[in-house]
């Protein structure tokens, strides 16, 4: 089989094993749904800017419990099994791909839950969205390689906040920047730098994940 | 590599720059500037400081990478070691860096959070802090090194991209950042620099010095378990 066929059987399997634990991501969704009401309820009204920082930050804290079980939930059996079948590259891009999907629909969701509640303030919506697909790009290539890393260990749930967290703290300074600034007016121009600058660092994560996890699958 | 570690000369050198710099650094005569006054003699002390952290960081990165090519314990407990003494000095760099903005910034540590490289820093010693946890976690030897040098690896380049490149794009009350000029290229004199490089040097070769300490010690803790290394 070539390189296409197997990564395409690999984001089917994520897929369908997704879709055959149907609690784990009705527990996600749960999760979200819980963290946007308490930010709802506990702030009544938002001003614009309290607005942007709570998503983000609501935005985060999903991911972490969404992407992060991507190596967790698998046994190392099955993990060992996946090994023969296909190069190690191929598993954590597929893992990557398939969380940058996730992702995107789990923004998605927080973000209708959050207009409802809190309505939507943001005038330049296009600069936004990228921003939302930029960080769920960050968020999936990060997260699924650091609960790679994780999950050799033990306490892996705690270990994968505390040693992404830090890697991410730039990327969600960068996010909220633009966000906010697209908040008031028109913004895509100011924000081009910003959002060229956060692809670059996608990309740069995504290869060094590439070069990495070969080292780490190996027992 | 142990028999270099033994040899003397370099910690007698790294003891005569130490000294030298102390004494030269608080009584070479400065140059006058808006706002520094003084307190532009804390560059002898804070930014070898950062640089130490960042080279000790840099060595133990290779030792990281080397263990991944070679397999072999004896680079994974030299990487460990240095990140250890490198978190120190990144400690140093921020007590330093304190009380030199106290005088300079303004006194309310409002700047604390705004400031890109400070953030850089933060970040630098969470990634440390985090890696010593991840090594805590896993108790087979050779699984420890083999994940924690792929994290290090991983978590120190990104660390050094958000530290030299994101400063730049942003405003930054640091020379050298947002617009701002490097200090070199006009409050630095000669003889500054006389003292300056030097204690790069100093704290470099002490931090070694240090690092090779704890390696020996480790080195010792590990062969009496009989762990092959």
């Amino acid at each position: 089989m070539n390189h296409s066929k197997v990564f395409v059987a690999l984001l089917r399997k994520e897929v369908l094993s997704e879709w055959r634990n149907k609690y784990a991501i009705s527990g996600i969704l749960l999760y979200l749904l819980s963290i946007v009401m308490l930010i709802a309820f506990t702030f009544e009204t938002t001003d614009d800017r309290t607005w942007m920082v709570m998503f983000w930050i609501a935005i985060l804290f999903t991911s972490v419990n969404a992407v992060a079980k991507s190596f967790l939930q698998e046994s190392e059996g099955r993990q060992y099994y996946m090994y023969t079948l296909a190069a190690p590259q191929l598993i954590i891009l597929s893992k990557m791909v398939y969380n940058t999907l996730l992702m995107l629909l789990l923004s998605s969701i927080a973000l209708l839950l959050y207009v409802v509640s809190l309505g939507y303030p943001v005038a330049d919506s296009l600069s936004f969205l990228i921003a939302m697909l930029l960080g769920a790009m960050s968020f999936a290539a990060t997260f699924s390689m650091i609960s790679a890393i994780a999950g050799k260990a033990s306490n892996s749930a705690t270990l994968t906040a505390i040693l992404s967290f830090p890697i991410l703290l730039p990327v969600m300074r960068i996010l909220i920047r633009i966000s906010l600034r697209a908040l008031p007016q028109e913004s895509l121009q100011v924000n081009a730098q910003d959002m060229l600058y956060l692809l670059a660092l996608n990309v740069f994560i995504v290869v060094l994940a590439l070069i990495l996890f070969p080292y780490l699958w190996r027992d | 590599m142990l028999r270099q570690l033994k040899t003397r000369w370099w910690k007698a050198l790294a003891v005569v720059l130490l000294l030298y710099t102390f004494t030269a650094g608080m009584l070479i005569d400065v140059p006058a500037r808006f706002v520094l006054h003084e307190t532009i003699r804390n560059l002898f002390f804070h930014v070898p400081v950062w640089f130490t952290m960042i080279l000790l960081l840099l060595v133990s990165l290779i030792y990281s990478t080397l263990y991944l090519r070679h397999g072999k314990l004896a680079y994974d407990i030299v990487a460990e070691q240095l990140a250890k003494v490198a978190v120190v000095f990144g400690v140093l760099g921020f007590l330093t860096g304190a009380l030199w903005g106290n005088y300079t910034w303004g006194d309310t540590f409002s700047w604390l959070f705004a400031d890109t490289k400070i953030l850089g820093a933060f970040i630098g010693l969470l990634i440390y802090v985090a890696y010593f946890i991840l090594r805590g976690s896993v108790p087979d030897e050779e699984k420890r090194a083999r994940i924690s040098s792929v994290y290090s690896i991983f978590a120190y380049i990104l660390l050094i991209v958000f530290i030299f490149v994101i400063p730049r794009l942003t405003d930054s009350l640091h020379p050298g950042n947002g617009g701002n000029p490097a200090f070199s290229t006009y409050d630095l004199d000669n003889t500054m620099r006389l003292v300056f490089y030097p204690a790069v040097f100093a704290y470099f070769l002490t931090g070694c010095w240090i690092a090779s300490q704890l390696i020996r010690l480790r080195i010792l803790h590990y062969r009496k378990h009989n762990i092959n290394i």
